[in-house]
């Protein structure tokens, strides 16, 4: 009963529940086929749809085990989508590989600076991470709109849709960027101390201090590193719909982010965190947001579908709800769960 | 008394916590009217003890009786309800409500459905005269001291209907005369028939206050002894189930009362709050035992002595150097270090493994970019761990779930394995048992003999002594006098630390 015990079985088991619920309910929802060499089907979508709220929910995972929050999230990806659209735009030539790099470069460029702002915010000068983040979150889509002069800028660029909507091998682009940040971000902080003595300031700032952890440059690289992987959910997010929209852009995805974050089992008071974790909440809001469309669930009542699910899930992997299960199954005198082995004959 | 019938009686109690029994088949029992102290190490059961008769943990097997009738507390408001109040170390009260307000919290007095703060305010005085306090009833509870507020606890479970009080280690923050206020406070409520439960691992406060003993030992009861028939070595003995670790008597070095070589010098130190133009000096191999009561400023001094608070003025040497300590990790890398008091506040990461914990200033050194290897990771933590003795010796395990001695323990390998030059210990053996408490002193000595210049702070008059070679006796912010540890004994040392407090009888 160890893998009961591992902090990521009741993240998975929600995921995969979800999963088999849908299959069962309508086994079309698993189909894969092949056309061109390339695969499609519900779960390639959902691997390739969930590369913008992966990206965010990984930089909100370093973020959160700092004990801080990134609100402006959605609000730099506007930014960044509408300065990739507009560079392209104002180009003679937007369909170019060459001015879709620099586009995206730029973009993700900027993603950074915004970042290293909320970052300074919270690290030098103290605010408090909502309240820093809250800033950036209301003023950033002004800020986009700004850039695309208060329209909604589309543009026509085939290497720029590419990224979206593109294959490589197999599978879809998108999904191999999310993959390759995933990699990335886990090396980061696993193959360095990073990692370490992120927890360490996430769960006793103090304590971290005494012990000589320069905790501002370590909660300042997790801000830099949410607002570099919000800058490239935006510019995938704008090559999917190929149009800079600053209001709908990363609408909400904050909050869906976080969502993801904590159903992947890392806390919100900071400290221990979990990619894999993360990885596996964001799989669980993507595949439900896809089931609620596959399974024609009406758009009125998606929302409520949405929160019961979710509601659901978060009791599953609530440890007061787990002691409940336990104690109930003690009382009716079957599938007592004691922790080892030596623990039988109490249980009996 | 064996005549009286038992106010509290425990039989057979045992709370399991998973496959760990916490506590096994333990029978207790108070009398009203008494003071009964609970002893044992850490881990021994006291904590589940208390909880299990405040309504905090349920019983897994087991009855418990209060004044011949076999109660089920629920929660620790039934037990409330029931006449048995708890008033813990770190108190639970509300610091920005009033005295009157905490005291009556809850169970305000109405009015027409409001809340009467008149009658609150009048009927609070009632409650802390009846205690012969002088405290205000109106004043903001936040701006009283600890004792202070420890007190007003003690006042509002007297307001109920109180049979049971149990005080767990109500005096470890206290000064001597706070304890006495605690003291007076207790035996007048003894007068009243109440049983008291005083928890402390201070044992001069356990032989002056309690009349009855009750010893547990990993989990399992040891047995329950009259305070005037127990000597204190037997008591010791029977809470460690083994012989006493001696402390190592060490070669002192005999020196001049002051180094004439020191190893690191502080001049005229100033520091917010309360530190003014104190001297420092400390020479290798040497251990200066710094004492003064609460608030003379102990703390203080070596968090600016250390780089955690910067000193507004005064100067540090270091080998003759000037230095100026920007911050504790800048203070780290020239090897001083600072262990706080506050272990749980200050110190540990109790999520994070004993590995973890010790690495971490080494690794915060290095630089988050640089890990050290896995490898050598598991080494340097293995070899503290068996260096000191922390148990149980599985790097793997979470600090939260040690002992508060082997807590402390894995504090001074996350500094030692600095290889620290002068290392300045605030409190190590505050709340911690008996014999991690004569391992951390035996420790003390060996570093000093090594060649480490160590400063070694705590409230306990007699430890500073044995440990220290020489001692700095602080008064209200100031070194008053710094002597060498032999040409002092507790009781001139208590009449130095005291001196400003004493005016004439």
């Amino acid at each position: 009963m160890r893998i009961l015990r591992h902090r990521l079985f009741w993240p998975a088991a929600a995921l995969v529940t979800l999963l088999v619920v849908n299959t069962i309910a309508n086994p079309n929802f698993a189909r894969i086929t092949i056309r061109d060499g390339q695969l499609y089907g519900n779960p390639i979508t959902i691997l390739r749809d969930s590369a913008p709220l992966m990206l965010v929910a990984l930089g909100m995972t370093l973020v959160i085990a700092t004990r801080g929050i990134d609100l402006s999230v959605g609000a730099i990806m506007a930014v960044s989508g509408a300065v990739a659209l507009t560079i392209i735009d104002d180009s003679p030539n937007p369909g170019s590989v060459g001015t879709v790099v620099v586009a995206v470069i730029v973009a993700v460029v900027v993603g950074l600076v915004l970042g290293v702002w909320n970052g300074f915010l919270v690290s030098v000068i103290g605010i408090q991470p909502i309240i820093a983040t809250l800033v950036l979150m209301l003023a950033g889509r002004g800020v986009a709109l700004l850039i695309t002069g208060g329209e909604i800028t589309t543009v026509n660029s085939a290497p720029y849709k590419f990224i979206a909507s593109g294959y490589l091998i197999i599978l879809p682009i998108a999904f191999f960027i999310w993959v390759a940040a995933v990699v990335v971000v886990s090396m980061l902080e696993r193959r360095t101390a990073l990692g370490m003595l992120t927890e360490s300031v996430g769960i006793n700032p103090e304590a971290s201090r005494l012990a000589g952890v320069r905790s501002r440059g370590i909660i300042w690289s997790a801000y830099i590193a949410s607002g570099v992987l919000a800058g490239i959910a935006g510019v995938i997010y704008a090559s999917n719909t190929m149009a800079a929209d600053a209001n709908s852009a990363g609408y909400l995805i904050e909050l869906y982010a976080i969502l993801a974050v904590v159903l992947g089992g890392t806390s919100l008071m900071g400290g221990k965190f979990s990619i894999a974790g993360t990885v596996i909440g964001v799989m669980t809001v993507q595949a439900l947001e896809k089931a609620i469309l596959f399974l024609g669930v009406p758009p009125a009542q998606a929302p409520v579908f949405f929160a019961v699910v979710v509601v659901v899930v978060v009791l599953l992997q609530a440890p007061r709800v787990h002691a409940w299960g336990r104690a109930a199954g003690r009382r009716m005198g079957v599938g007592a769960k004691p922790r080892t082995d030596d623990r039988k004959e109490v249980a009996a | 008394m064996d005549g009286a019938e038992p106010l509290v009686e425990l039989e057979g109690a045992t709370v399991r916590f998973g496959a760990f029994t916490a506590l096994d088949g333990v029978d207790f029992r108070m009398f009203p009217g008494e003071v009964h102290s609970l002893m044992g190490e850490n881990g021994a059961g006291k904590s589940t003890l208390i909880k299990a008769i405040t309504g905090v943990l349920p019983l897994d097997e087991g009855s418990l009786t209060l004044a011949g009738e076999s109660v089920q507390f629920a929660t620790p408001h039934a037990a409330q309800a029931a006449g048995v109040s708890t008033v813990y170390q770190e108190v639970d009260l509300l610091p920005n409500l009033s005295v009157a307000e905490n005291i009556w919290l809850g169970r305000e007095p109405r009015r027409f459905g409001l809340i009467d703060n008149a009658a609150m305010r009048r009927q609070a005085s009632e409650v802390l005269d009846g205690l012969g306090l002088d405290i205000d009833p109106a004043s903001i509870l936040g701006s009283h001291s600890l004792a202070v507020q420890q007190l007003v606890a003690i006042a509002r479970a007297i307001s109920t209907d109180l049979r049971v009080l149990v005080l767990d280690e109500p005096t470890s923050s206290l000064d001597t005369d706070e304890v006495a206020e605690l003291f007076r406070v207790i035996r007048d409520l003894k007068q009243r028939g109440v049983a008291i439960l005083f928890v402390s691992h201070f044992l001069d406060q356990v032989y002056e206050i309690c009349d009855r003993v009750t010893v547990l030992r990993d989990g399992a009861l040891v047995g329950e002894y009259l305070t005037t028939e127990l000597l204190r070595i037997d008591l010791v003995q029977k809470m460690l189930g083994r012989d006493v670790a001696e402390f190592a008597t060490r070669e002192r070095v005999v020196e001049p009362d002051l180094p004439p070589d020191p190893f690191l010098s502080a001049r005229g130190i100033t520091s917010a709050p309360g530190i003014v133009d104190a001297d420092i000096d400390v020479a290798e191999g040497e251990v200066l035992g710094l004492a003064g009561l609460l608030g003379s400023g102990r703390t203080e001094l070596a968090r600016a002595l250390t780089g955690i608070d910067r000193p507004q003025s005064g100067i540090i040497r270091i080998e003759k150097s000037e230095v100026r300590l920007e911050s504790p990790r800048h203070a780290l890398q020239i090897g001083v270090v600072y262990s706080s008091e506050n272990r749980r506040t200050e110190g540990l990461l109790p999520e994070l493994s004993i590995l973890e914990n010790i690495v971490l200033a080494v690794q915060a050194q290095q630089g988050a970019m640089r890990r050290i290897p896995l490898a050598r990771q598991r080494e340097l933590a293995m070899s503290w761990i068996d260096a000191l003795g922390i148990r149980p010796s599985d790097p793997d395990r979470k600090v939260g779930t040690l002992s508060g001695g082997n807590q402390q323990k894995v504090m001074l390998a996350r500094l030692l394995a600095l290889s620290p030059r002068v290392l300045v210990l605030d409190e190590p053996t505050r709340g911690i048992d008996v014999g991690a408490k004569v391992e951390i002193q035996n420790l003390v000595g060996e570093l000093a003999d090594n060649g480490l210049a160590v400063i070694f702070i705590s409230a306990e008059l007699e430890e500073v002594l044995r440990v220290g070679d020489r001692v700095a006796i602080l008064r209200e912010g100031r070194v008053a006098e710094t002597l060498t540890a032999d040409s002092l004994n507790p009781d001139t040392l208590l009449a130095l630390v005291a001196q400003p407090d004493l005016p004439e009888a």
